[in-house]
């Protein structure tokens, strides 16, 4: 069984590796795409904007009560709620909040390093109210994670979920479509080889390309992981198994590649805007949050931003590692359940 | 005992019936592969050919009937001793002809050995070529050679030579008698009735999912056709002289007329009767061509 998995293995890693066109966009794209964010930190294409509102949402000051309700007005703003200073803090430093403003003491919090706190600081100046009567601006006290690094890890992750969808995915559509499969189905190989082969080619390969986008990243723009190499290589690990299992879950019988491609789109947009790769969830519905949970792109981005981020360890994350396994078990055990090696 | 089961053939096919909807695709179909012999199965498109060799391969499960090799079920030993080639099948993209061979060797448990898996299958010359940059003659001996990697006790070749020129044929025809001198099994489907009758001891000729007629070559032309056929290269221009004429004639390949008769002297003086032009006339003995289709009623490759 394993030479048969192996050989399946190594033919399809050589299938990858010499296909230069698709090798070389999945290491560009994620390239270009930080590329890009890097030199948009001046300017934001997003429309909403997340601030946090710290105790009374009023103030008894009528200078910063005016100023406040000037703020409000402003279009594309979502104010949430927060009793809690440090969590509210958190949230900020790690880009789950644009700005904090705690009415009842006058002041305002925002994150230096990222281009949506600076749009919203300048949108609080611009109704000022009565000179030197406004909000106050304080300094975060502790070290805050830069723009960049925080976004970094989504990248990688919608990277790797774009490859595993579609990697696997189309290949297997394809092959069903002209044939390979049926000659294999009358070799003694049999359905859940098959389909190990591919997962562990496919995330090799996603490994592999992860690593190079990720050391030449870190080469350009300084980034550091302050926690585990080992445990940040565990959860790529298990998000790339579950997102090739979940491709080939909804390749497991059709052989028309434009449904695969309608079925892989309806998936994977949704889970790029849903998993928090280019911004928090906070502010959003709560049906939304709930339903981000169900997708395994958001444990991947979350732990690993939790490891790169803040160093989080094995227990940290825990929850997103178990979660992505059982995932990856689920997807794989329905995909061989239900895969065909004909087309109808 | 039946003589079902006292037959000692490798493969032994019993009544097996598939249908789908309301459709009787094969229809208690039977018959048996001794070893070494090559077995051909013809028939028209929508025959029930690849249906019934699928049922066989093990693709396709049949509604009823038995299906045994060595007089066993067939389980897993079935797929490491027989090897399959299907037409039209596509190549691993990006892979070398040495590393498809290589890993389709890597599937079975018994395999034949490389360098005379690649000299049987003629492979030297483009052993390190691209799939995606080999011709259909080389891509058929490939997919043959990937067929036999395992060393097979029986094969199935579909449509090996569809679509090759003549020369690229041969080659594979000298293939596949190297395999039958090996002793090993072989079930053949083709369209062409001179591959048939070079290559099958046994032919079977399939209808509406059914066989109706089955034996050796030479036994079938003496058992349902005598006497020889007229072809006409000139007479297509008199066919309003053909009618009301004694014996059945058809307009065939390149605007021909060909007459199928007993009696060619009888034959020839009628036409000459009829002033029909008899320039290039040939007469040449029925084949299983003809017997292909008078028993199909249909012309080939329809």
């Amino acid at each position: 069984m394993f030479i048969r998995i192996w050989a399946l293995f190594v033919a399809r890693n050589k299938e990858f590796l010499r296909d230069r066109s698709s090798l070389g966009w999945s290491i560009l794209f994620p390239f270009l795409v930080i590329a890009g964010f890097s030199l948009m930190f001046t300017e934001n294409s997003r429309g909403m904007y997340t601030v946090g509102i710290l105790g009374k949402t009023m103030s008894n000051d009528p200078g910063i009560e005016d100023q406040l309700q000037r703020f409000q007005k402003t279009r594309f703003l979502v104010l949430v709620p927060f009793d809690d200073f440090d969590t509210a803090i958190d949230k900020l430093k790690h880009h789950g909040l644009d700005m904090i403003l705690s009415p009842e003491s006058g002041e305002y919090w925002i994150s230096e390093s990222s281009p949506s706190s600076y749009i919203v600081e300048k949108m609080l100046l611009s109704n000022p109210g009565e000179p030197g009567k406004g909000f106050a601006k304080r300094v975060i006290k502790g070290r805050e994670v830069p723009y960049v690094e925080w976004l970094f890890p989504g990248i990688l992750g919608m990277n790797m979920m774009f490859a595993g969808l579609f990697g696997v995915g189309f290949v297997v559509v394809r092959y069903r479509k002209n044939g390979m499969l049926k000659r294999l189905s009358a070799t003694p190989i049999r359905a859940h080889e098959y389909l190990v082969s591919q997962v562990l080619s496919r995330v090799f390969t996603m490994l592999l390309t992860t690593a190079v986008v990720y050391g030449g990243c870190s080469f350009l723009y300084h980034f550091t992981c302050r926690g585990s190499y080992l445990l940040l290589l565990l959860i790529f690990f298990l998000g790339a198994i579950s997102m090739v299992a979940m491709g080939l879950l909804v390749a497991a019988r059709l052989s028309s590649e434009e449904l695969a491609s309608g079925l892989l789109n309806m998936i994977a947009w949704p889970m790029m805007f849903l998993s928090g790769v280019w911004f928090s969830l906070e502010g959003s519905k709560p049906w939304v949050k709930t339903l981000a949970q169900a997708f395994p792109l958001t444990h991947l981005i979350e732990g690993a931003r939790q490891i790169m981020n803040d160093g989080a360890g094995f227990w940290d994350i825990r929850i997103h590692l178990l979660v992505l396994l059982i995932m990856s078990l689920v997807f794989l055990a329905l995909g061989s359940l239900f895969f065909e090696w004909k087309k109808h | 005992m039946t003589i079902f089961e006292a037959t000692q053939g490798i493969l032994n096919v019993k009544q097996i019936v598939k249908t789908f909807g309301h459709f009787k695709a094969v229809d208690h179909v039977s018959f048996s592969i001794e070893k070494g012999a090559c077995y051909g199965l013809l028939g028209p498109n929508g025959a029930g050919k690849t249906t019934t060799i699928e049922m066989v391969e093990g693709l396709l499960s049949q509604d009823s009937g038995d299906i045994l090799y060595k007089q066993e079920k067939r389980g897993r030993r079935f797929y490491e001793e027989v090897g399959i080639q299907f037409q039209n099948t596509e190549l691993p993209h990006y892979l070398t002809v040495r590393e498809t061979l290589i890993t389709f060797r890597n599937l079975y448990q018994r395999k034949m050995d490389l360098d005379e898996l690649i000299s049987l299958c003629k492979l030297e010359d483009i052993l390190h070529q691209d799939n995606r940059k080999i011709s259909g003659g080389q891509k058929q001996r490939l997919l043959l050679a990937m067929a036999i990697a395992n060393d097979p006790e029986l094969l199935f070749l579909d449509e090996p030579t569809t679509g090759l020129d003549p020369q690229a044929r041969r080659h594979l025809w000298d293939i596949v008698f190297q395999l039958k001198s090996k002793n090993k099994s072989i079930v053949l489907t083709t369209h062409y009735m001179d591959e048939a009758q070079i290559l099958c001891d046994t032919i079977a000729i399939m209808d509406h999912g059914m066989f109706i007629a089955e034996g050796s070559p030479h036994d079938l032309l003496e058992e349902h056709l005598s006497g020889a056929s007229l072809i006409l290269p000139s007479a297509v221009k008199d066919q309003a002289n053909l009618e009301g004429f004694p014996w059945p004639w058809f307009i065939v390949r390149e605007n021909n007329i060909e007459i199928q008769t007993q009696d060619v002297s009888s034959c020839l003086a009628e036409l000459m009767s009829r002033h029909i032009d008899l320039t290039g006339l040939i007469v040449r003995p029925r084949n299983l061509e003809d017997l292909y289709i008078k028993l199909t009623g249909q012309a080939l490759r329809n």
